[in-house]
């Protein structure tokens, strides 16, 4: 088992609130982490400081051995992120966002072309890479931004709501390709989508107001009754 | 199917290279919108029509381009903020600076790069007026050195405007706002050496700090290279007013992860 990412009681306060309080868990290669919890429970705000995109208020957060809040980027080396609702430049082409970021993760020449065309292939681009993405549907706009953050093949990939706006075919795409992807390295994903859970996680860990209140695989988790029913007793409770 | 480069990822790219391609895509963005277009055609148009109407350009029987860069300091003090606005309040409005701040790329780099963008695409429209230079090289015997140095004075000018309006930018989501940020501050880098600034300064402070304030304004560091001199001391006021706002716009993105 190869940890990916460790993290330590993290805690992000924003003023006097605790938006995240005291996250501890270690997701090694292979798991597929579903992180479940109402809106406002702290996930996308822990993803951002996973990400090295918000600064830590406590705790630590290391990614393949590199600690986030001291040694950023060589851990974001390390990270494919997809932020909350999939933001991109809308006057750039698919295929210029996906060149940009091949160059800022240090491809050059035949290599860039490779990870380009890879990513394009897994999602299904080629009919819209040079469109800009203002023009192009939900979905598509969705699927570009996950190209950018899987074309580096990174060890860890963080995706908030990667699902969020696909139809049901396109959905089914995604999680193939997760389920694909998950081989050899460790995917967090955030979701409302509780079939998500069922379909692609490995393990899940539901948070509520900032904190841990399950971490078990959704087989133990729908054990215990429905899945919904399982969710609103651990949410309701904290 | 599989990359080909599974596995280790390649070196990490060098700083100028990071640097180089953020700037590359920020400098395209401008070509991707009207907003390129419609900077360049309002620059060239008001320019000319400044020079040629309110210049006098005829009437002075001159062949030099002093009315032309006369309106400059002016020209730029709406059409820069306008530029510089959107550098940093529309990548926070549409969530694009959290992809930004989660590349593993340092906060120093990506405010050079916006800013070299910005910078080389003012160059760019400023470079467009050279019809005017030949106008006046056509129709008598201009001092070609004078209007290079007024070229490069209004360049290095329209710089520190633009670090000025990056880093207001950078303190606020609404677009509105950083423009009008950026207008009062390069007013305020402006008016101390105006007629009317400095009478004004002139009443209100002792006759020694109004001076030095006039010293500090973009119109007094300008004279010299509209005149054909390039002075070290305005070179240097350019070059660090435009590392201070750089400084403190880097300092305000790393603010931005801090929220």
């Amino acid at each position: 088992m190869r940890p990916i990412l460790e993290i330590a009681g993290l805690t992000r306060r924003f003023g006097r609130i605790a938006a995240v309080d005291g996250v501890s868990f270690t997701l090694n290669a292979g798991e597929v982490l579903g992180f479940l919890g109402p809106n406002g429970a702290g996930k996308s705000t822990s993803m951002k400081m996973i990400a090295g995109a918000l600064s830590i208020t406590d705790g630590t957060v290391r990614v393949c051995g590199h600690d986030v809040a001291t040694d950023r980027r060589a851990a974001q080396r390390h990270i494919g992120y997809l932020p909350e609702g999939a933001p991109l430049y809308p006057d750039m082409t698919p295929r210029a966002l996906l060149d940009t970021a091949a160059r800022l993760r240090g491809y050059g020449g035949r290599a860039r072309a490779a990870q380009i065309a890879w990513a394009v292939e897994r999602l299904e681009l080629q009919g819209a890479l040079d469109r800009p993405v203002e023009t192009l549907s939900k979905g598509f706009k969705r699927r570009v931004a996950l190209a950018q953050a899987i074309l580096h093949q990174p060890d860890l990939l963080i995706l908030d709501e990667p699902t969020d706006g696909l139809d049901p075919n396109q959905k089914h795409e995604v999680r193939g390709l997760l389920r694909e992807l998950a081989a050899d390295r460790a995917i967090l994903i955030s979701t409302h989508v509780l079939e998500e859970v069922a379909a692609v996680c490995s393990r899940c860990i539901v948070v509520s107001a900032g904190r841990v209140v399950a971490d078990a695989t959704p087989a133990a988790l729908a054990a215990r009754g429905p899945l919904d029913q399982v969710f609103r007793q651990l949410t309701r409770a904290a | 199917m599989r990359a080909a480069t599974h596995g280790p990822s390649p070196a990490p790219p060098g700083a100028l290279t990071i640097t180089l391609t953020l700037a590359r895509r920020e400098l395209a963005a401008y070509f991707a919108s009207p907003l390129a277009y419609v900077f360049i055609t309002a620059f060239l148009v008001l320019s000319a029509l400044l020079t040629f109407q309110l210049g006098g350009f005829f009437a002075r029987g001159q062949a030099d381009l002093v009315p032309f860069f006369d309106f400059h300091p002016w020209l730029y003090l709406v059409l820069v903020p306008a530029v510089g606005m959107r550098l940093w309040a529309e990548e926070r409005r549409s969530g694009t600076l959290e992809l930004l701040l989660s590349l593993p790329v340092t906060s120093a780099q990506l405010v050079i790069a916006k800013f070299a963008a910005g910078w080389a695409f003012l160059g760019l429209a400023l470079a467009l007026t050279a019809p005017m230079w030949i106008a006046v090289a056509y129709l008598g015997d201009p001092d070609h050195g004078a209007i290079l140095t007024g070229y490069l004075g209004s360049w290095l000018m329209a710089g520190g405007y633009l670090a000025l309006a990056a880093c207001l930018s950078a303190a606020t989501q609404n677009q509105v706002v950083a423009f009008v940020l950026a207008l009062i501050a390069c007013f305020a880098l402006l008016a101390g050496g105006s007629e009317v600034g400095q009478g004004l300064l002139a009443e209100l402070l002792p006759a020694g700090l109004a001076d030095a304030l006039a010293q500090l304004s973009v119109l007094s560091r300008f004279d010299g290279f509209k005149q054909g001199v390039v002075a070290l001391a305005d070179v240097v006021f350019f070059a660090a007013l435009i590392a201070c706002a750089l400084l403190a716009n880097t300092a305000l993105v790393e603010l931005k992860r801090d929220a």
